[in-house]
């Protein structure tokens, strides 16, 4: 073994995974997962937990792992985390915890990401559940959506007691987990619905098909319901457009739109509700969303192109999912722009106008802005075009709530300690207040709003 | 699950009418509002129009035209059936609600329903009337077989004038004939609102430019979420893009790009569908292809 290096994952090949919806990593087996643990060095002062924004005692857990007490280490886990079993597919953890690890100075990291991973999904198997330990309290408490930042608030305030009912706007519960992140990265059954099941048996209470700001308010939450405090976990589900010319032509998509069909709706395996299969796709944007849109149109028989206006650097996906991309056959083309969608006399798209970038000068930030180069245009020939530009929070809420505020970019003002908004009782985490960022920040504000609730309700009592 | 307490057909094979248990919903909806529903565990997010709504029996009623795979679906449900979702209230409440009834008073207003927008328009009548305001309503419908609600929107509007396009039933002509007749006649409105095909709220609203009548439509592209999270309902009003769900489904009539808009309600047709539905409706083909223009 070369202690240098990762115990290499399992993964569907990239010719037979490009055509179907299953998972993609399959995971280390007990003896992989135990030989990965016993590289870690076990550090005094671990840098690897400063990159976990939840903090997971990581030499703790791994250290369990290398014994082979996957109990222990879940228990270890489950101290900080309320999703492992997302976190370890979906953390960004090269620029996180593994990006902090002393092995990666001069090899691989640790692959903590696949032992967090591991760990979760061994304690499935094995019908080991979070512990709840709590006396009823006998209040109540709101929950508005069911992401990972609702369902983590929701499930740590059960275990301090309190009776929390979770609203959501959607008929499925799991927010982007369900209908943004795509089955071959995140199997819904098999992890997101355990994981709410996880939560359920806390004894907390889910109403569906209920948007708050439409069904009934946060005032009336409060006042004709009798909830004592409100979470806001509503997160950032509003898409963002260009504003070129073209864009309401046939054929171009927001990024939600195509992956909520695909994943919510099932089209991806021929539930009711249509998707448009375009022969050529060109997808707008760099991030994770982008890929996951990219990388559905291709299991659904496209070619398809990502357009990012940035280079590959700058990429915001996570690695590991660029890389997959690349390795099923996506075409990126870098340094690209759109200025313009063309579409044929029916109104449906025939193409795409971009105009070539390079790199200026660092800004403030450090970061090299693109900058067009005159007379570059050119055209792209496609079909369907799927917009992938980011999201911001959307307003139901903020406009029906009074007293409520939000900034400039439509995102709910909290504070950081506690989550605790300018509207007494009502606390918010999550998309919602740092608008599109990732699960584990979402997870960790759920937890840390679930604190300042039951603060802030204990306080009530005296 | 949301109980079926009564499911009634109003045209034989073509509309129905489904009273639903919905508390959430019925509690705080208002005319102008639409719900989302979902038959069963694989269907479509298929969005309705409230057509009434009764908050202390904690019910809506929606009108169903069965034009495609989804809705064919509803046409089975009886009633004791139950719906497996069905979310609400979605968009705006239409205008009316939050203007002052004095000023409503003072106006004229004209209510243009076109076939199937007979049951949205029948709740924005029926509050006007509850508030002591009258308002002529125009119907219109192909036939008279296809024309529904006659009785119910008697009872609530002013001036009731039914038009049919073959003439089987009272005026005949397009509705867009009706609103000429009564100008020629010398009577004047200040407001026009019209639910119905887009093609025929887009050629109301071609008249009513003329006339210089503010005219209202309620819009009904292609949705999926209904909250304002996947853009599909996108519509160009005036010099801007807006949400049918959130910023409607009620918009100036005279700003909307109905060309646009009638396209875009194009997307999922596809070619073998559109066969499909006119080979086996033959003669009875009434819409839903895409290609006609009887849905539109
Ligand atoms: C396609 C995609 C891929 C991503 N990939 C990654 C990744 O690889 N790694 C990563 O860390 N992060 C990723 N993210 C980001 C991550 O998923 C989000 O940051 C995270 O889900 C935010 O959680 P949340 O709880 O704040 O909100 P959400 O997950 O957005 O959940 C909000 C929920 O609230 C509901 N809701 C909204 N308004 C109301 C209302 N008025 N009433 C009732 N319910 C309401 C919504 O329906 C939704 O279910 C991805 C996001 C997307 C879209
Ligand atoms: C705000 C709003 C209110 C509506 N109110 C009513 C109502 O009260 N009664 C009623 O019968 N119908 C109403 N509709 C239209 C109704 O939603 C469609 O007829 C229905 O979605 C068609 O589904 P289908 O699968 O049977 O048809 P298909 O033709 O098989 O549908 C194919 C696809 O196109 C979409 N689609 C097709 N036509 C429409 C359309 N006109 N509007 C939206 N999506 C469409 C469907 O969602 C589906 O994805 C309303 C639509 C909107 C947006
Ligand atoms: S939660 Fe994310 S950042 Fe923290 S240890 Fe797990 S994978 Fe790393
Ligand atoms: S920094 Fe790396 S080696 Fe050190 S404890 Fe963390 S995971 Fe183990
Ligand atoms: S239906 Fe999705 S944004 Fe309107």
């Amino acid at each position: 073994m070369d202690v240098l290096k990762k115990v290499p994952i399992r993964e569907q090949d990239p010719k037979v995974r490009a055509t179907n919806f299953e998972e993609v990593c399959l995971g280390y087996n007990k003896e992989e997962a135990m030989e990965e643990a016993s590289r870690c060095l076990n550090c005094k002062n671990a840098q690897c937990v400063k990159g976990c924004p939840v903090s997971i005692s990581i030499p703790d857990f791994i250290k369990e792992v290398k014994e082979g007490n996957f109990k222990e280490a879940y228990d270890v886990i489950s101290k900080s985390s309320s999703l492992p079993a997302v976190c370890g597919r979906v953390c960004p953890q090269e620029s996180q915890c593994e990006g902090k690890c002393i092995r990666g100075i001069k090899g691989e990291p640790v692959s903590i990401g696949k032992l967090e991973r591991f760990v979760a999904d061994w304690a499935f198997e094995n019908g080991v559940k979070p512990t709840v330990n709590a006396e009823k309290k006998n209040k109540k408490v709101a929950v508005i959506g069911s992401g990972p930042s609702g369902l983590s608030c929701a499930g740590d305030l059960a275990k301090l007691g309190y009776d929390v009912t979770v609203f959501e706007a959607l008929h499925e519960l799991g927010g982007v987990l369900v209908y943004g992140i795509p089955e071959f990265r995140l199997p819904k059954e098999k992890v997101v619905k355990k994981e709410i099941e996880n939560v359920k048996a806390l004894g907390v209470k889910f109403e569906k098909n209920t948007i708050i700001g439409k069904s009934f308010t946060i005032d009336e939450l409060i006042d004709k319901y009798g909830f004592e405090a409100v979470f806001i976990g509503s997160g950032a589900g509003l898409p963002k457009f260009m504003g070129i010319p073209g864009e309401n032509a046939n054929g171009v998509f927001s990024a939600n739109e195509y992956l909520t069909r695909s994943n919510l709706m099932k089209a991806f395996r021929d539930a009711e509700t249509p998707i448009m299969i375009g022969k050529k796709v060109v997808v707008v944007g760099g991030g994770n969303v982008a890929m996951d849109a990219a990388r559905t149109a291709l299991r659904l028989g496209s070619e398809v192109h990502i357009v990012y206006r940035r280079s590959e650097e700058e990429l915001p996906a996570r690695v590991e999912e660029v890389h997959h991309a690349k390795e099923e056959g996506i075409i990126f083309n870098l340094l690209t722009n759109p200025v313009e969608i063309l579409s044929d006399e029916n109104g449906w798209v025939c193409g795409i106008k971009c105009i070539k970038m390079e790199l200026g000068e660092p800004d403030e930030s450090g970061r090299r802005s693109p900058v067009e180069i005159p007379g570059s245009e050119f055209e792209i020939e496609c079909d369907a075009v799927i917009m992938s530009l980011g999201t911001s929070p959307n307003p139901l809420i903020s406009s029906t709530t009074k007293g409520l505020e939000i900034n400039r970019r439509k995102c709910i003002v909290v504070k950081e300690e506690n989550g605790e908004t300018s509207k007494e009782g009502v606390f918010a985490g999550g998309d919602a207040v740092t608008g599109a960022a990732t699960v584990i920040l979402a997870m960790g504000a759920g937890r840390c709003a679930a604190k300042g609730i039951d603060e802030y309700l204990s306080g009530k009592e005296n | 699950m949301y109980s079926i307490l009564e499911a009634k057909e109003l045209v034989a094979d073509l509309i129905y009418e489904f009273v639903v248990k919905a508390p959430n919903v019925a509690a705080n909806c208002e005319p102008g509002q639409f719900v989302i529903v979902r038959t069963d565990e694989e269907s479509e997010r298929i969005p309705l129009t409230i057509c009434d709504y009764d908050r202390e029996k904690e019910t809506i009623t929606i009108v169903v035209q069965i034009i495609g795979a989804s809705t064919y679906k509803m046409k089975y449900l009886k009633t004791g059936d139950a719906f497996c979702d069905f979310v609400g209230p979605l968009g705006r409440p239409s205008d009316l609600i939050d203007t002052p009834i004095d000023e409503l008073k003072q106006k004229k207003i004209l209510f243009v329903a076109g076939g199937l927008g007979t049951a949205p328009v029948y709740p924005q009548v029926k509050w006007l009337h509850e508030h002591g305001v009258d308002a002529d309503v125009i119907v219109g419908a192909k036939t008279k077989d296809l024309l529904i609600m006659e009785e119910e929107m008697e009872a609530v509007a002013g001036t009731l004038y039914i038009t049919t396009d073959d003439g089987s039933y009272k005026r005949q002509g397009m509705v867009t004939k009706v609103i000429e007749d009564l100008y020629a006649e010398g009577k004047k409105y200040d407001l026009c609102i019209t639910i119905g095909p887009m093609i025929m709220m887009k050629f109301v609203c071609l008249l009513t430019k003329k006339l210089e009548l503010k005219t209202i439509v309620s819009m009904n592209p292609i949705m999926v979420d209904g909250t304002g999270m996947c853009g599909a309902c996108r519509l160009t009003v005036g010099d801007s893009v807006k949400f049918a769900c959130v910023d409607g489904p009620e918009f100036d009539g005279h700003l909307v790009n109905f060309d646009e808009a009638m396209k875009r309600t194009q997307i999922y047709k596809t070619a073998e569908g559109r066969k499909y539905l006119e080979a086996k409706e033959g003669d009875t083909h009434h819409g839903g292809c895409g290609n006609c223009g009887g849905d539109n």
